[in-house]
């Protein structure tokens, strides 16, 4: 290396001045622990720097204040006193947000306390509509009875009991005659409901000669609530007969299926 | 002891190194930085604080910073140059070359003030007004080769060697 004419370029000089990169330090570091020359041209450049700096400083100089920086660093170094900083809540922010989110919640439970209360009130409106009619029908069937009772508690009426007969000894009905309006009223409570493809037919009896006369069906017996029916009877009749019969009912009476009978009393 | 040693017993946290290299440094740095920043107490303020920076750093110092004093150097200068920046002082290096240090050697002399051994009159003896400028820039504001080259609009190549002859009169005023 020629260390003379790297002297001469003036690197030296601005490697003293600080403003060289990293690499140039460290290489002229390099260049300075092995070549005596350069390490002396390095302090002299430093001692003239150091000449015009010291010239430079306030006149008081610097030397009066070590005192200073050692206290400086000594409050750095000492124990820090950690301070704890009271919480800076922020609470009306805190209060806004919570505010807002119960108000959503609020809401949100008053929406579907609504939609249900709206689903009950269909409901409760179903249910009221539901007894209302189930109220007219009992009231119709409260008139149905009523006048049912008005009519067998007529004054016309006469009242044949039909007893069991070898059939069904158990069974038993009721015939409310009212002469006059030629009408005659089957309780058929008492009798057995009939089997699929049976109906139970009506008969008015002559007794001398037995003479039947068909006067009707008791139709749709199982699905009667009362088992009361009523049927014309244009005849002089002396006693009254039911008989099961296959459906649509027979000519003749079938006696052996004779279920109950009962005389007219004269 | 050699400057060395201390160095390395500096970056050991030896506390008689540091008192050692204080009061070798000192005046040198607190005479960039009032160079710079132009007060007194704000000097001394940031003077102390850059030993105390230098102190708290003492480890992070090697030999790829250059020598002890350029780094120190450099924490001076950085550190003054902010704070006349926080002051909004205008924000530009610019701003900071229109005084130059030979002010402040030459007011001190005026007022027949006891500097150093070394007299300021034949420190500065046939300094042209060429050379105050780019010492100046590349010692006292730590501009950079091509920042000196811009300022002083001359070829880049020409302020290493300019320095040169320069940094060569000093140190001829210095040995008279």
């Amino acid at each position: 290396m020629d260390t003379e004419k790297y002297i001469a370029s003036g690197i030296l000089e601005l490697y003293v001045a600080g403003i060289l990169s990293e690499v140039e330090n460290l290489d002229i570091a390099r260049y300075a622990a092995e070549y005596p020359e350069i390490q002396n041209e390095i302090k002299a450049i430093e001692a003239a720097v150091l000449a015009l700096t010291k010239a430079a400083a306030p006149k008081e100089g610097a030397q009066i204040h070590l005192a200073k920086v050692q206290a400086k660093i000594a409050a750095a170094e000492a124990p820090k006193v950690i301070t704890i900083q009271p919480e800076n809540t922020n609470w009306s922010s805190y209060i806004g947000w919570a505010a807002s989110i119960l108000l959503a919640v609020g809401l949100f439970w008053m929406y579907t306390q609504n939609n249900t209360l709206k689903s009950n009130l269909d409901n409760s409106t179903q249910v009221n509509s539901a007894l209302e009619e189930k109220i007219e029908e009992a009231k119709t069937s409260l008139e149905k009875t009523e006048e049912l009772l008005s009519t067998i508690r007529d004054k016309n009426i006469q009242v044949v009991a039909l007893g069991g007969q070898a059939v069904d000894p158990n069974s038993y009905a009721k015939a409310y005659w009212n002469k006059s309006e030629q009408k005659v009223f089957i309780d058929a409570q008492g009798l057995p409901e009939p089997p699929d493809g049976m109906v139970y037919q009506v008969w008015s009896l002559k007794l001398n000669p037995l003479t039947p006369t068909s006067m009707g069906l008791l139709e749709d017996f199982i699905t009667d609530d009362t088992k009361v029916f009523a049927l014309n009877n244009p005849n002089e009749s002396e006693a009254f007969g039911i008989t099961l019969e296959p459906a649509g009912g027979s000519e003749t009476p079938n006696l052996e299926q004779l279920y109950t009978l009962g005389v007219v009393s004269s | 002891m050699e400057l060395e040693e201390l160095v390395e017993k500096f970056r050991m946290k030896d506390a008689k190194a540091f008192e050692k290299l204080y009061s070798m440094y000192a005046d040198n740095i607190c005479g960039v930085i009032y160079n710079i920043v132009k007060n007194t107490d704000i000097a001394q303020e940031i003077c102390q604080d850059v030993f105390v920076k230098a102190w708290n750093n003492a480890e992070s110092y090697n030999v790829s910073k250059g020598r002890f004093f350029t780094w120190m150097l450099n924490i001076a200068r950085n550190a003054a140059i902010d704070e006349v920046r926080s002051k909004s002082h205008k924000n530009s290096k610019q701003n900071l070359s229109s005084d130059f240090f030979v002010d402040i050697l030459e007011d001190k002399n005026d007022l027949n003030t006891q500097v150093d051994a070394i007299g300021i009159k034949s420190l500065l003896t046939n300094l042209k007004e060429k050379c105050v400028q780019i010492i100046d820039l590349l010692y006292f504001k730590g501009y950079t080769q091509k920042e000196a080259a811009e300022e002083l609009e001359i070829p880049i190549g020409t302020v290493k060697t300019r320095n040169r002859s320069c940094i060569a009169q000093i140190r001829g005023n210095i040995a008279i």
